[in-house]
């Protein structure tokens, strides 16, 4: 009897894992080898023609100059802002930690093109803020965030989370007994600090800086909406600009560019792996938190410094975006009397696009979320529970079209579904579906990533405790295993829904009419000069992905701890 | 019920051997315990048993089918065993009703036929009433009897115990330990019981398999194991025996034998097939010695150290011929030797223990 069961059996476990490694390689290998092949053999012929012509051009340098640019200043703005906030959040007896990590997390959550155009609305001379209050510049004189300081400056505000987070999960881990050994011998917590703290804190600090580099090089909003009026172009904006000028036929072109961004961005990973692997950072079994250092008569002043901030880089743009989506042109003085809301009232009931924009964008994340949860869930009970250099290369293989940036998936992506798939003769270019594709595709580390932390948590007696009485391995996914990973994978979900529904990268090289998404149509009104459209659709983003936080925070135990980044 | 044989089974993680050579034979309805320290390869085997992992040779069957060789791998979920582990491993989002019934709604046993054995099993652990509530609301004694029960009730033909006792207080221990007892004479199912306390071992089990780096050392029942240790490491493992060498000068052809410790003419027990040597070890217990005038035969040694022990004292004393060998005994209260003293031993018995069969093969 055992036999051929047992058979049966572990054909039916191996079938899962190849289809697994099945929908990971066409979800990650496949486009990116087709984005490699198009680099050195377009169309199918091996020709050095697009590469020679690409590289050749100076407008590919300058970009490059350009991407590199922003992406390491970004990158210093959001170290400095981030490492200071996570080393007095983590250390320091402030008050108000909790309301305060959930403003500071914040920008990360809202779209970069809502960031931008907050903060566009916040300067130059048509700002209503500064008109309310006066201190609007001479009509004229130009907006100074359209510049590469600009793009630096906020490119590092939207990314300073990244680095904060980092850092604050290592200085969760920091043993207690080794920061109390150096004040023990005498060491000023600050000496501590310096001399213990931070040195320990290595990779942490280099994986966020890491993180943050390739995150600003990928980033495509900020540059679209402060770089394209002054033609000061990053390298996903030379790709989009090409590609929407001109079309499908300078796939090639955009391909090696794609291909370029690509290898800068691997460059920058290779290295923090490099700087790691030099020194042993590895700390022993954490005890205890940390108790925090007093900051007694510093601690009021720091406290109004971090909200001063907050402030500074969340309220005010906010409020600049909510007061332009209140006027009826751009310039009008905000009053009572000529508060309205009839922008909000166009792009809800009248613009069809922009109504079509909450259906896509609402269907496409909420299916993606969905969707990467049922591959997630048993993908990482092999990751978790069947150790073998092939889960190990599949596991790096589902994070490669999350870590590189959007627009070399997304141009992957036009290379494999431009042409019909064959056998179904169907083409997916041009639909939605393209779209729903490059969220899997992307996000499916978001929601892999939660999962396995609840893998590694689970006792995994619990499981075996199923299979000895009987259970198959589908059911043990379906009724032990799921529900215990659940609180994760409802985590990873959200988090997978906002940032899909936040996404402009993607959407803006693939949409096409009736598949567009909020962030296309945001952009597409500010490109038109329709600021108070975009600012009004784009206040309801932000209003949408603030209520779900919000939701967050009322759920606890619900929902697990240490995946969601707002919740502290 | 049925037959568990473990014939050879041989298992490496890297260059560890964590099963070396594992031959086992228990008996339908037997209760097996199999004690060894932490790392011996305990946990090896009954993950070998239960099929979570793969040997890399021998053969494992229960009743008479093969499930594990070479050749063949039948999975976990297809070998009709129990297993009630160490952490328990109940699921805390079902109930503990929910616990119960799971292995048999993954039978395909429809209530009122389910709903009645998840009562039946409750009743059997005396945790009536307790259907509704969650793991989490249960005291570990409790959680243990859910386990317990979860395990029974779908009937395996063979349960395995992972160290069950291990998380619990020491006075909930031996009201569990006589769960366990007549739990195994009611059922008659056969039990395999993973432990590294001798003391419950004992107390359970109808025969001990000791283990030690991965091999089998000796296979007996409590009381022959600690009377009749197979080797120096069981001897020494089991009832902190003391190992010393003895020269066997004659066998008297009753299980006896008359041998020489340190000078000292001892009558100790020894195997039928005993042959005079000097090259023989013996076993000792603290029991088996006694001190006595100094002018009675007996083996001199001075007193090492005198260990309160409460209502007595453990002594430690070292031979003074030989001051490398170490005895200890127990010495009634009140107790006034002091340290470095001179007493006199007498050795009232002990066992010989026989020549290893496979001395060769180490």
């Amino acid at each position: 009897m055992t036999h051929a069961a047992g058979w049966r059996e572990r054909v039916g476990d191996t079938s899962l894992l190849w289809g697994l490694v099945g929908v990971v390689a066409i979800l990650s290998v496949l486009p990116l080898a087709r984005l490699l092949l198009e680099g050195i053999a377009p169309n199918g012929f091996f020709s050095s023609a697009a590469l020679t012509r690409v590289l050749a051009s100076p407008t590919t340098w300058i970009a490059t100059r350009h991407s590199l640019v922003t992406a390491f200043g970004g990158t210093i703005v959001a170290v400095a802002i981030g490492a200071v906030v996570a080393a007095l959040v983590a250390l320091t007896d402030i008050r108000g930690r909790k309301p305060f990590v959930f403003c500071f997390v914040l920008p990360l959550m809202i779209a970069p093109q809502v960031v931008a155009l907050a903060w566009l609305q916040l300067f130059g001379p048509s700002s209503t803020l500064l008109k309310m209050i006066g201190l609007a510049p001479a009509m004229g004189s130009p907006n100074p965030l359209y510049s590469a300081q600009g793009i630096i400056a906020l490119l590092g505000i939207q990314y300073a989370p990244l680095v904060f987070l980092t850092l604050r999960a290592g200085l969760r881990t920091l043993p207690r007994e080794l920061v109390e050994a150096g004040l023990a011998a005498g060491a000023t917590p600050f000496t501590v600090v310096r001399t213990i703290v931070l040195p320990l804190m290595t990779p942490p600090l280099v994986a966020g800086i890491a993180l943050c580099f390739v995150s600003c090089l990928g980033n495509f909003g900020i540059p679209a909406f402060l770089g394209i009026p002054g033609n000061y172009l990053v390298l996903p904006t030379l790709i989009y600009q090409r590609l929407a000028g001109l079309g499908p036929s300078v796939l090639s072109e955009v391909a090696v560019l794609s291909v370029l961004i690509g290898v800068i961005a691997v460059v920058g990973i290779l290295l923090q792996d490099s700087m790691l692997k030099r020194r042993d950072f590895r700390l022993m079994s954490a005890s205890d938190f940390m108790r925090p250092f007093e900051l007694a008569r510093w601690r009021l002043p720091v406290e109004i410094a971090l909200w001063t901030l907050t402030i500074a880089v969340l309220v005010l743009p906010l409020c600049a975006l909510l007061l332009t989506s209140l006027v009826s042109t751009i310039g009008v003085p905000l009053t009572v009397a000529t508060a309205t809301l009839a922008n909000y009232d166009y792009v809800l009931f009248e613009h069809a696009a922009a109504k079509r924009a909450f259906v896509n964008s609402f269907g496409l994340s909420a299916t993606a979320a969905v969707v990467i949860l049922l591959i997630a869930v048993p993908l990482a009970y092999f990751l978790a529970w069947r150790r073998s250099p092939l889960l190990r290369a599949l596991n790096l293989t589902a994070e490669m079209p999350y870590a590189l940036p959007g627009v070399v998936l997304a141009i992957a992506a036009i290379l494999v579904f431009l042409k019909p798939l064959p056998l179904l003769g169907i083409s997916l270019y041009n639909t939605i579906w393209i779209i729903l594709f490059c969220y899997i595709a992307r996000f499916l580390v978001l929601g892999l990533r939660p999962v396995l932390s609840g893998y590694y948590q689970l006792d995994r007696t619990l499981e075996e405790a199923a299979q000895i009485t009987g259970a198959r391995l589908l059911r043990r996914l379906r009724t032990i295993i799921f529900p215990l990973v659940a609180p994760m994978a409802t985590a990873g979900a959200l988090l997978i829904f906002l940032t899909a529904f936040n996404e402009l990268t993607v959407s803006a090289l693939l949409w096409s009419s009736g598949a567009e998404t909020l962030g296309v149509v945001v952009f597409s009104f500010q490109q038109g000069g329709d600021s108070t459209y975009a600012a009004a659709l784009a206040t309801l983003t932000v209003a949408v992905t603030i209520a779900l936080m919000v939701a967050t925070m009322f759920t606890t135990g619900k929902l697990a701890q240490g995946i969601l980044p707002w919740r502290g | 019920m049925a037959r568990l044989t473990i014939e050879k089974l041989t298992k490496s993680f890297g260059d560890i051997r964590a099963l070396d050579d594992v031959t086992i034979e228990v008996n339908d309805g037997e209760f097996m315990a199999i004690l060894g320290p932490s790392g011996c390869g305990k946990t090896t085997l009954l993950r070998q048993i239960a099929g979570f992992d793969k040997l890399d040779a021998g053969r494992i069957s229960i009743g008479d089918a093969e499930v594990s060789a070479l050749e063949r791998h039948v999975p976990p979920e297809k070998r009709r065993i129990g297993i009630v582990f160490q952490s328990y491993a109940l699921w805390p989002h079902m109930t503990v009703a929910e616990n119960i019934a799971y292995g048999l709604t993954v039978a395909g046993v429809r209530n009122p036929e389910r709903l009645r054995r998840v009562q039946d099993a409750l009743a059997s652990v005396e945790l009536d009433g307790f259907g509704e509530r969650r793991p989490g609301t249960l005291s570990g004694g409790q959680r243990q009897r859910v386990a317990l029960a979860r395990c029974l009730v779908t009937e395996p033909a063979l349960v395995l115990l992972d160290e069950p006792l291990a998380n619990l207080d020491v006075h909930l221990r031996a009201a569990m330990e006589d769960e366990f007892s007549r739990f195994h004479t009611r059922t008659g199912t056969t039990m395999l019981y993973i432990t590294h306390d001798q003391a419950e071992a004992m107390a359970l089990a109808d025969r001990i398999a000791v283990m030690d780096k991965g091999r089998v050392l000796q296979v007996a029942s409590p009381s022959q194991l600690y009377r009749e240790p197979a080797d120096a490491t069981v001897a020494g493992f089991i009832g902190e025996g003391m190992v010393v060498p003895v020269d066997v000068l004659a066998v008297n052809g009753d299980g006896t034998c008359c041998a020489d410790l340190y000078g000292h003419r001892v009558r100790m027990r020894c195997a039928l097939t005993q042959k005079t040597t000097s090259t023989a070890r013996a076993c000792l217990r603290a029991s088996d010695l006694r001190m006595v005038e100094p002018s009675a035969p007996g083996v001199r040694a001075r007193v090492a150290r005198a260990i309160y022990q409460g209502g007595y004292f453990r002594l430690e004393a070292h031979v003074e011929a030989h001051p490398e060998a170490s005895l200890h005994l127990t010495a009634p209260e009140p107790f006034t030797v002091a340290a470095d003293t001179a007493i006199q031993l007498q050795v009232a018995d002990g066992w010989v223990i026989p020549p290893s069969q496979n001395a060769a093969k180490r």
